[in-house]
C-alpha cells in the first residue's frame, strides 16, 4: 500500500496498459513531452517512445477521427481531450462514428477507443474549462461512459476501459486528480456495470458519481448529527448503468437523493431518479429528489461554489424526504 | 499560375545579380498544374503523351471502360429501383464514371476505400455485391457489406468525416509495417467542412499514405462551387498543408487513372498524402428526390453531354484497335445482365428481424438493452398471437 493521487493512478494505468498491450497508443494535445496539462501522461513518451505516445495537431475532431482509423487498423487508441468543453468539436465524430460503427456494420467493425475527458469544476477554472458533459455522451447509444471517484477505481476502470471491446468515454473529475488515498496497484475493483455502496446506511440512499461522490460521503457523515444514517452509492459506470445495486439500496432505505455536479435539467441524475421511482415505487416513502448544479452556463470561478452541489444543499434536500409526511413546501405553491 | 523557381527570378538581367543557388521554393511540387491534366480530347483523340503522367496500360483502360459501362447501367438501375419503391433514395453518380471507376482501379484489393454516399458505383466497380452496396439505401440495415473483407469503410453520410478516418487507418497500417494505401472520396461541397481540413492536415503531419480524391461535380445539392471556395481550384488547398496536389479533367478516364496512379504510388512509397481534384459534373439531380430545375439550366446539363467520359474512352479504345463493335456489344450485354440480376434480387422483399435492433449496439448488450429486447419480443409475440386469432 502506498499513498497516491488519482492522477498518479491514471498515469500508472496508462503505463501498465501500454506495457501489457503493444497495440495501445496514447495521443492528444500536449500529452507527449509535456505529459499533459494535468500530467496524466507524464513520462509515457520517454518510456515508450514517440510512436506510442505522441502529440497531434490541435484539432479534437481530428484526434477522435484519427483514432477511429487507427482502431480500424487494429490499434487500441487512448486519446485525451484536454478539457471537457474542448471536446465539443469532436462530438460529430463521437456521436456519428465512434458510437455507431459497430452497429452500422452489424458488428463487423468495432472501434475500441478510450476518450479521456478531464471534466467538471471546483478548481477555479475560467470559462470553458469546467463543464460536466457526461449527459451528452450517456445519451448516445454505443458509448460506455465511466467516471471514477476513488484512486483505485481510477486505475481499475481505466484499465478496463482500454481492454473493453467498445468505445469508452472516460470522464476524469478534475477536482479529484490530486486527491490521494492509500492504494495498491495494479488494483482491480468492481467491473463495468457495477455500482458500489461506499457507505452503508439505513435511512436514505444518496446516489452520486464522479466529483459528487466525496460530497455525498461528507454529507452522510454530517447527517449523523441530524440523526440520519445515509447510504452512499457510487454509480462509477453511467453506461452501463447498474439498476440492481441502486434499486436494492433504495428498496432498503425507502428514500433517495440523486446528486450530480452537472446542471440538472435532462441530466444523468434525472434518468437515475426516473429509473428509481419506476422500479421502487412501492418501497418509497418520499419522492426521489435531486441535487445538481444550477441550470446555468458554468459560472465564473468566484461564483462556482454557489453552483456546485454542497454538503449543505444535500442535507437540506435530505430534510425534504417526507420525514414528517407533510407536503413539500417547495412544490405546494406550484 | 506557374511554379518558376525563385533562383531564376532573382537572376534576371535587370537586377544584374550573379546567379547564386537559392533555397528551393517550398511550394515546389505541391501546387497543381494551372490547368487540369488531360490526356484525351473530349472526342477521344489523344493529346501528346507526357512524362509526368504516363498513360496507363491499355489493358487497364479496357477494363476501366468495361467497369464504367457496367457502372452506368448499375446507376440507372438503382434510380429505377427508387421509382419502384425498392430504394428509399438514390444519389446518382451518372457522368462521374471515370472518377468512380478510376478511384478504385488505381488501388489494390488490400488498399482501403473511404467512400461517401455517392460512391455506390465505385463500390460495385470494386467488386462489392451490389445488393450489399444498396442495403443502406434500401433500408434493411445501414452498411450491407463487411468493411474488413472488402477493405471499404461504410459509405459516409456525415460530410468529410471520412477524411480523418482515412488518415488514421493509413497511418495505423504503416505503423504496423503494411504498405496499405487509403483513398478517401470527397465532394466539392464537403471540402468546406472542418474535417476535410483536419483529415488532410493529420495525414500530412503524420505522413499517412492517403489519397484524397475530390470529385468536383460543381454542386453541393443546389449550392454551386462559387459558394464553397474562393480558391483558384480545390487542388490549391493542398499547398497549405504541405501536400502535393493535382487537378485533372474528371471526364477524361485516361487522365484520371494516370493521375491517380501517380498519387497512389506517391503514397505507397511513404511520401505522405496526395490531393487530387477531378473536374466533373453530376448529370442527375442530387438524388431522385431533388429538383435540379430550381438551380440549374437544362442547357448547362446538355453541354456536359458532349464531354461524356464513356463515349470518350470508347472512341479512344476503338482508335487504338482494342475495342470493336463485338466487344462493345458484349460489354453492353454484360451490363444488362448485371442490371437484370440486380433487379431480380432487389425485388425480393428483404427479411428484417426487429430483435436484431439490439445486436451490435455493444459487444455485449447492457442490462437495459436486454430488458428492452424482452419487451419487444413480448410485443411481437402478442402481435403474432392476435394475428393467429384473427
Amino acid at each position: 500500500m502506498a499513498t497516491m493521487t488519482m492522477a498518479k493512478a491514471l498515469n500508472a494505468a496508462l503505463a501498465d496498459a501500454m506495457l501489457d498491450d503493444e497495440r495501445v497508443v496514447v495521443f492528444g494535445e500536449d500529452v507527449g513531452q509535456l505529459g499533459g496539462v494535468f500530467r496524466i501522461t507524464d513520462g509515457l513518451q520517454a518510456r515508450f517512445g514517440d510512436k506510442r505516445c505522441f502529440d497531434t495537431p490541435l484539432a479534437e475532431a481530428g484526434i477522435v477521427g484519427f483514432a477511429v482509423g487507427l482502431a480500424m487498423s487494429g490499434l487500441r487508441p487512448v486519446v485525451e481531450m484536454q478539457f471537457d468543453a474542448f471536446a465539443y468539436p469532436a462530438f460529430e465524430q463521437i456521436a456519428s462514428h465512434v458510437a455507431k460503427l459497430r452497429n452500422r456494420t452489424r458488428g463487423a467493425l468495432s472501434v475500441p477507443i478510450v476518450i479521456r475527458v478531464p471534466y467538471a469544476g471546483g478548481i477555479g477554472g475560467v470559462e470553458h474549462h469546467c463543464d460536466s458533459s457526461e449527459a451528452y455522451y450517456a445519451h448516445t447509444p454505443g458509448l460506455k461512459v465511466v467516471t471514477p471517484a476513488t484512486v483505485e477505481d481510477a486505475y481499475s476502470l481505466l484499465r478496463e476501459a482500454i481492454d473493453d471491446p467498445d468505445p469508452v468515454v472516460f470522464m476524469e473529475p478534475k477536482k479529484l486528480y490530486f486527491s490521494s488515498a492509500e492504494a495498491e496497484l495494479p488494483a482491480r475493483t468492481a467491473p463495468f456495470g457495477k455500482a458500489v455502496v461506499r457507505r452503508a446506511g439505513t435511512d436514505a440512499t444518496l446516489v452520486a458519481y464522479g466529483p459528487a461522490v466525496p460530497v455525498a460521503l461528507e454529507a452522510a457523515e454530517a447527517a449523523r448529527e441530524e440523526g440520519w444514517d445515509l447510504e452512499v452509492v457510487d454509480v462509477r459506470t453511467i453506461v452501463p448503468f447498474d439498476d440492481a445495486t441502486v434499486t436494492a439500496s433504495v428498496r432498503k432505505t425507502g428514500r433517495c437523493v440523486v446528486i450530480q455536479e452537472a446542471q440538472g435539467f435532462a441530466g444523468v441524475g434525472a434518468e437515475i431518479a426516473a429509473r428509481v421511482q419506476e422500479r421502487c415505487f412501492h418501497a418509497l416513502h418520499a419522492p426521489v429528489l435531486r441535487v445538481s448544479g444550477l441550470d446555468i452556463p458554468y459560472p465564473a470561478p468566484m461564483l462556482e461554489h454557489t453552483h456546485l452541489p454542497s454538503v449543505d444543499r444535500v442535507l437540506d434536500t435530505v430534510a425534504r424526504l417526507q420525514w414528517d409526511d407533510q407536503p413539500d413546501e417547495r412544490w405546494v405553491a406550484a | 499560375m506557374t511554379t518558376t523557381p525563385q533562383a531564376v527570378r532573382r537572376a534576371s538581367p535587370r537586377t544584374r545579380r550573379p546567379a547564386t543557388p537559392a533555397a528551393p521554393d517550398p511550394s515546389d511540387g505541391l501546387l497543381p498544374k494551372s490547368e487540369p491534366v488531360r490526356l484525351l480530347n473530349p472526342d477521344g483523340t489523344p493529346l501528346p503523351a507526357r512524362d509526368d503522367y504516363p498513360e496507363p496500360p491499355v489493358e487497364a483502360l479496357r477494363e476501366m471502360y468495361r467497369r464504367m459501362v457496367v457502372g452506368r447501367r448499375f446507376d440507372a438501375q438503382a434510380t429505377a429501383l427508387t421509382k419502384q419503391g425498392r430504394l428509399a433514395v438514390y444519389p446518382s453518380s451518372r457522368g462521374q464514371e471515370a472518377c468512380q471507376v478510376g478511384g478504385v482501379l488505381a488501388l489494390r484489393d488490400t488498399d482501403w476505400v473511404f467512400p461517401t454516399y455517392r460512391e455506390s458505383m465505385a463500390l460495385t466497380a470494386r467488386g462489392i455485391d451490389p445488393v450489399e452496396v444498396l442495403t443502406l439505401l434500401r433500408g434493411d440495415w445501414h452498411c450491407g457489406y463487411d468493411p474488413t473483407v472488402v477493405h471499404t469503410a461504410p459509405q459516409c453520410t456525415p460530410l468529410a468525416t471520412q477524411c480523418v478516418h482515412a488518415a488514421g487507418l493509413a497511418y495505423g497500417e504503416s505503423y504496423q509495417g503494411r504498405d496499405t494505401v487509403a483513398l478517401a472520396f470527397i465532394g466539392d461541397g464537403a471540402t468546406s467542412e472542418g474535417d476535410f481540413h483536419e483529415g488532410v492536415n493529420f495525414a500530412a503531419v503524420f505522413k499517412a499514405p492517403v489519397v484524397y480524391f475530390v470529385q468536383n461535380n460543381k454542386y453541393a445539392i443546389s449550392v454551386p462551387l462559387s459558394r464553397q471556395t474562393a480558391a483558384p481550384s480545390l487542388a490549391y488547398k493542398g499547398v497549405g498543408y504541405g501536400v502535393p496536389s493535382e487537378q485533372v479533367d474528371g471526364n477524361d478516364p485516361v487522365a484520371v487513372l494516370a493521375v491517380l496512379n501517380r498519387a497512389v504510388a506517391h503514397a505507397r512509397a511513404g511520401k505522405g498524402p496526395y490531393l487530387v481534384e477531378a473536374h466533373t459534373y453530376r448529370m442527375e439531380p442530387h438524388t431522385n428526390a431533388d429538383d435540379q430545375t430550381r438551380y440549374r439550366d437544362a442547357e448547362e446539363v446538355e453541354a456536359w453531354r458532349d464531354r461524356d467520359p464513356i463515349a470518350r474512352l470508347e472512341a479512344y479504345l476503338r482508335n487504338r484497335g482494342v475495342l470493336d463493335d463485338a466487344a462493345v456489344a458484349a460489354i453492353a450485354e454484360e451490363a444488362e445482365a448485371y442490371a437484370a440480376a440486380l433487379r431480380d434480387r432487389m425485388n425480393a422483399q428483404p427479411e428484417v428481424d426487429p430483435l436484431s435492433l439490439f445486436d451490435h449496439v455493444y459487444a455485449e448488450p447492457t442490462p437495459q438493452l436486454v430488458e428492452q429486447r424482452e419487451q419487444v419480443r413480448a410485443e411481437l409475440a402478442a402481435t403474432r398471437a392476435e394475428e393467429g386469432d384473427a
